[in-house]
């Protein structure tokens, strides 16, 4: 999948580079995650037991509650948190939680993404500009 | 973003440093979703209990909160969602120092910037319901659905820091469900069914909510027989807020947009469309609590409970002991009147607490599972069934009255 680049609708903080941890679930920071040791926690999440703690996440739907917009700035302060989420589809919390945690995020494409980009991928993410988008590298 | 003469003056930083993080933020945020300008809101509502802010949080505020009174005070009533405990009760709850001393200084430092810690996420039945066309900035996710279907108030889910930012500025981004466009249905939902308990209401939401699948998705419900008390709807309401992301729904012929299919769907035939059944409801419910048969606690939660609810509960207690914890949580706003009357009373005869001005999941679940020893639990609440799993819980989705059994029946679930 190498070259491939995925152009996203929005896209908000600073450009990045990491590895991809992807599937086609939602995402919580309270539903989903147990923020102390860093893993998805929901048994039914198909991230459950994955360390999440500097990956790009790559996943469907925001979900859940709207606790995300203050664990993602409490995440970053203890520096176990996700380098950038990607998503198909974002709901207001998360943009707001990005906002506040000054974290990257991306959302809004043309295809699923999340079939788009293997687990364990090496991306880039540049946020900014006309065309924010998620490349293969 | 249009900026009016006032907003700009409040980036610019005139009204004081607070101010001009809350427009910056807002701006952010209204970009990123496509606002085109600020609206104007006469309320908000604040999510912000310690175990989502953190001592990060709780610091950013006490920040905040050094400032003089004329850059840090609100501008509109603003009001917050549930604490993380009920203070009389954190012993019992084997909540640890650290919390309860976190949960104060969050408490401080709010009071310093002139929120009003009402702690409740049923301020619709409690504090002062919005009405229709009201533009609004709520947190909780139950809170903004119920408001937005029930009432016809117009909100987007404002996380903590957004609905602060709308409180300091009195306006917040014009985009999702301010806007006439986004009101209108995507899906439609028939049932042939119309649910009687609570948990029953729960678990339809929460199907449907599944099915819409994202926050942008409006579902339109036909064929439900009556209209739902405020009770059943705020539990088909959080429920598909919980499971969804889903912040508004109608209900043809009950719910104010909908008086007619037409009115919110002018083009139904062309919209995705489900039949849901009594069956896919009950199997969704059973898919909670099939690999256990005893529980370790029984909650009544999320959301609070109102005094009709603490009534029924009282009610099912009567001449009956619990013989494993069990809590029944509401607002403080309830909570005198359920004194005053009795019905507390009646409660704690059984054994079961009765707390206040906290929510089970939003309290430090997981802490107080490893304090306590909590695994397995029982509720009515489909929003705290799907929540809790994360935190290490294997929830069961029963009636009130089933619970209230199980409870007395030292936690033994019949299947």
């Amino acid at each position: 999948m190498s070259d491939q680049i995925f152009y996203a609708k929005s896209g908000m903080g600073q450009k990045i580079v990491g590895q991809a941890l992807v599937a086609k679930d939602g995402f919580s920071a309270r539903y989903d995650l147990d923020r102390i040791k860093g893993v998805f926690s929901r048994p039914e999440h198909k991230l459950a037991g994955e360390n999440y703690n500097g990956r790009i996440l790559i996943l469907d739907a925001a979900k859940g509650g709207v606790a995300t917009a203050w664990m993602l700035y409490e995440m970053a302060a203890r520096k176990i948190v996700p380098a950038a989420l990607v998503l198909n589809a974002v709901n207001p919390i998360m943009v707001q939680g990005a906002a506040l945690a000054g974290m990257t995020l991306l959302s809004g494409f043309d295809a699923d993404i999340t079939k788009s980009i293997a687990n364990g991928a090496n991306v880039e993410i540049e946020p900014n500009g006309d065309s924010p988008f998620i490349r293969v590298i | 973003m249009r900026l009016n003469e006032e907003e700009k003056a409040m980036l610019a930083g005139e009204f004081g440093p607070l101010r001009q993080w809350a427009m910056d933020h807002q701006i952010k945020v209204g970009r990123y979703l496509g606002a085109k300008d600020m609206v104007p809101v006469l309320q908000a509502h604040v999510m912000a209990d310690t175990e989502s802010l953190g001592k990060a949080g709780v610091e950013w505020l006490e920040g905040w909160a050094k400032l003089p009174e004329k850059e840090r005070l609100v501008r509109i009533p603003t009001i917050t969602d549930p604490r993380g405990t009920d203070f009389a009760a954190a012993n019992r709850l084997k909540q640890q120092s650290w919390m309860v001393d976190l949960e104060r200084r969050a408490i401080d430092a709010f009071q310093s910037l002139g929120v009003l810690m009402t702690d409740t996420c049923i301020n619709y039945q409690t504090i002062m319901p919005p009405v229709r066309g009201e533009h609004v900035a709520y947190g909780d996710t139950g809170v903004v659905i119920y408001s937005n279907s029930v009432c016809g108030a117009r909100s987007n889910f404002e996380g903590g820091p957004s609905a602060l930012s709308a409180g300091l500025t009195g306006r917040t981004p014009r985009y999702g469900f301010h806007l006439d466009q986004h009101r209108q249905a995507t899906l439609v939902v028939n049932v042939n069914w119309t649910p009687r308990e609570l948990n029953e209401w729960g678990a339809l939401g929460a199907y449907v909510g599944k099915l819409a699948g994202d926050y942008w998705q409006v579902p339109a419900v036909v064929g439900i027989d009556h209209s739902p008390t405020s009770d059943e709807m705020k539990h088909f309401g959080a429920a598909m807020a919980s499971f969804g992301s889903i912040a508004l729904f109608h209900i043809v012929g009950v719910t104010p947009e909908a008086p007619m299919l037409t009115d919110v769907a002018s083009n139904a035939a062309s919209l995705r469309t489900y039949n849901v059944t009594e069956a896919d409801v009950r199997g969704l419910q059973a898919s909670y609590g099939g690999a256990i048969d005893k529980v370790d606690i029984v909650v009544f939660s999320a959301p609070q409970l109102s005094l009709v609810e603490l009534r029924q509960i009282s009610i099912l207690l009567e001449g009956r002991k619990t013989q494993i914890p069990t809590l029944a949580i509401t607002s403080p706003q309830v909570k005198p009147d359920a004194d005053r009357m009795g019905i507390t009373a009646k409660i704690e005869a059984s054994g079961a607490s009765v707390l206040s001005g906290m929510c089970f999941y939003q309290s430090y679940a997981r802490e107080m599972a490893e304090s306590n020893g909590w695994k397995r639990l029982a509720t009515n609440s489909a929003k705290l069934t799907n929540i809790l799993g994360g935190y290490g819980y294997t929830p069961a989705l029963l009636s009130m009255e089933k619970c209230i059994d199980v409870a007395c029946d030292g936690g033994r679930l019949s299947k």
